[in-house]
């Protein structure tokens, strides 16, 4: 099961008896219990929590590093309201990731699709496509796209085989975020891997009974496969939209740091490192725009749980 | 015996002359089926290659790009080429402040500290969740997978802030120390999902032998649970070695700088643009995660279907 659905699970279980005054059980192993988790107790407290309350705190207010922080109530949040290169970056990532996450995830799944059902070299085809997945986030890849989209690149090296020369991409204001999308979906092995761990738990029935009653190949596709793929179509939307909002290094090695040409792939999480690490280093500004990534992040998958009631089968 | 041979014939006899449309339909879907299915097959096959090749290409084209001279790469984009060197290799490794080879050390010390640190520690929180039955076990588990979906963004600041203060900037130890400290939760996830499949007679067992659950852990968890490690190992590696958010907070100094940050220098200073040297040493950087695929394939694919973190 899924890290998703280990939640749903709980947060149904504790909706289903509430809280029920359970004449207080007895628990075996407090103690050892207690040891074990002692690492992780610290880490969350230390990494996690307190600093989750510093940076709620920071949010109000003005803050270098160099002086000690001052309150200033919620002039950080009016300030953003009026920044026009934060709504430029929010422009940026919610484009991103709205087309990048739907190709990606539709990819994923035509290619699982094609790959089921004991095919001859699936583990050779699964290889190849899990891959790019892999290193797609490391700066290796981020340089090779740069020269794939650039002026010379392969790209208009392939292009000019027609006779088209193309513009260099990653200099473009137009098209330098495109590259990046094309990045993303380049990584669709990740889901795709998942996708084909739920395609296996389908039972072979269903499809069996399906080819007597004489449904075709499509009407199986979408009558059988995609109903009981949906939790896991769900959970791959889910922690796509979050990552994607999340990506930093291939833009910040494509535009050298810079989020350019002209605020083109300024993604929010660049723009929050600019405004956090750049000189002057405006810390109480940084975690309130992380505050905001956050209920940005929480707002989407909020309504995807509530958006999942209408679509999502599951079978319990 | 009888009843049953009249019931066949019963049946057959209106397939043999009665309804001819229904004879013809019968014996001939094997063979018009089989070519469909070999031509399906076929298709399914072009496409995914095509794919494929369109996918690795950039990768190729890299690694064959590195091997050529620096006038000849763009001008000449295809990937067959006889004039091959590793010219590019001996130059890109001194074309930084420090040989290539000290941001290699870095990266591994970061990664060997990463998987130490990882490995230890969620296993240690993975057994408490999936065996011990302790007060608060289910809202701690809880937490513990929210934290999964939490963007870090949040932390970071006050992260950066209190490792200041402990003057740990510009040390690996910002980037190491919390793994230490179970923070990497998805591994914590996919242990426990490995020790919940494990038999629970193994444990009983045990406890009647009198093992305490320190025994448990040891001797009877952790070795059953070494593919488990296994897929932490090596997504730990890959991820550790192309991290460069936060190398590119805590790492000041050119001598501390790891693997994805010299290769990020090729592009500060691309004035002498040294393409050759550039994607050599991408290559380079590119060719451990390939190794730790390889090795790790059957783990990552198996870990990752559980989890489903890239």
């Amino acid at each position: 099961m899924s890290s998703l659905g280990e939640l749903r699970t709980i947060a149904k279980r504790s909706k289903t008896d509430p809280g029920q005054p359970q004449k207080r059980r007895k628990y075996r192993d407090n103690m050892a219990g207690f040891l074990f988790l002692v690492p992780w107790i610290i880490g969350f407290f230390v990494f996690t929590a307190g600093p989750m309350l510093v940076s709620l705190y920071l949010a109000f207010t003005n803050y270098n590093l160099l002086q000690a922080p001052r309150w200033t109530g919620l002039e950080n949040f009016t300030r953003m309201w009026g920044d026009q290169r934060l709504w430029k970056s929010l422009e940026v990532t919610f484009l991103y990731v709205f087309v990048s996450v739907p190709f990606l995830l539709v990819l994923a799944l035509a290619v699982a699709v094609l790959l089921d059902r004991g095919m001859r070299g699936l583990s050779f085809y699964r290889s190849v496509f899990y891959l790019p997945s892999l290193m797609g986030g490391s700066v290796a890849i981020a340089i090779l796209w740069r020269q794939v989209f650039g002026y010379e690149g392969i790209v208009n090296g392939f292009l000019s085989f027609f006779g088209v020369q193309g513009p260099g991409w990653i200099a473009h204001p137009d098209y330098a975020l495109g590259t990046l999308i094309v990045l993303n979906i380049w990584t669709f092995g990740s889901p795709m891997v998942i996708f084909l761990a739920g395609l296996r738990q389908i039972p072979d029935m269903y499809y069996e009974a399906a080819n007597v009653d004489g449904a075709g190949k499509l009407r199986q596709f979408f009558t059988i496969t995609l109903p009981l793929l949906t939790p896991i179509i769900f959970f791959n939307l889910v922690l796509q939209i979050i990552f994607a909002f999340q990506n930093f290094t291939q833009a910040y090695v494509v535009s050298g740091g810079t989020g350019g040409p002209s605020d083109s792939t300024l993604f929010y999480t660049l723009y929050l490192y600019q405004q956090a690490f750049n000189t002057p280093m405006q810390m109480g500004y940084a975690s309130a725009m992380a505050w905001l990534l956050v209920m940005l992040i929480g707002g989407l998958t909020a309504v995807n749980f509530w958006l999942s009631k209408y679509w999502v089968f599951y079978d319990d | 015996m009888t009843t049953d041979l009249r019931t066949t014939q019963e049946t057959t006899e209106p397939y043999g002359e009665g309804t001819p449309d229904l004879s013809s339909a019968r014996p001939r879907p094997v063979s018009p089926s089989l070519f469909r299915r070999r031509l399906r097959s076929v298709v399914k096959h072009v496409l995914l290659i095509g794919l494929s090749l369109l996918m690795i290409y950039p990768l190729i084209w890299l690694v064959v790009s590195s091997m050529k001279p620096n006038e000849q790469i763009f001008t000449d984009l295809s990937i067959f080429t006889t004039d091959l060197s590793f010219d590019n290799y001996i130059q890109g490794w001194d074309a930084q402040l420090l040989p290539f080879h000290v941001y290699l050390l870095n990266s591994s010390i970061l990664v060997i500290g990463a998987i130490v640190g990882n490995l230890i520690s969620c296993s240690m929180a993975a057994y408490a969740f999936a065996r011990l039955d302790f007060r608060f076990r289910t809202i701690t588990f809880a937490v513990m997978l929210g934290t999964i979906l939490l963007p870090f963004h949040v932390v970071l600041v006050p992260q950066f802030i209190l490792f200041r203060e402990m003057g740990w900037l510009d040390t690996f130890l910002p980037l190491v120390v919390p793994k230490f400290m179970a923070t990497e939760a998805f591994f914590v996830f996919l242990m426990v999902q490995f020790i919940r499949s494990l038999p629970n007679e193994l444990y009983e067992a045990a406890r009647i032998d009198g093992a305490g659950h320190f025994r448990q852990f040891v001797q009877i968890t952790l070795p059953l649970m070494i593919p488990a490690l296994a897929t932490t190992t090596i997504f730990t590696f890959i991820w550790t070695w192309a991290d460069f958010f936060g190398p590119l907070i805590y790492l000041r100094s050119p001598e501390n700088y790891v693997v994805p940050q010299a290769l990020n220098m090729f592009i500060d200073g691309q004035s002498t643009s040294n393409f050759g040297a550039m994607f050599a040493m991408s290559v380079i950087s590119l060719i451990p995660m390939f190794i730790a695929f390889l090795i790790g394939q059957k783990f990552l694919v198996k870990g990752f279907a559980k989890t489903g973190i890239k």
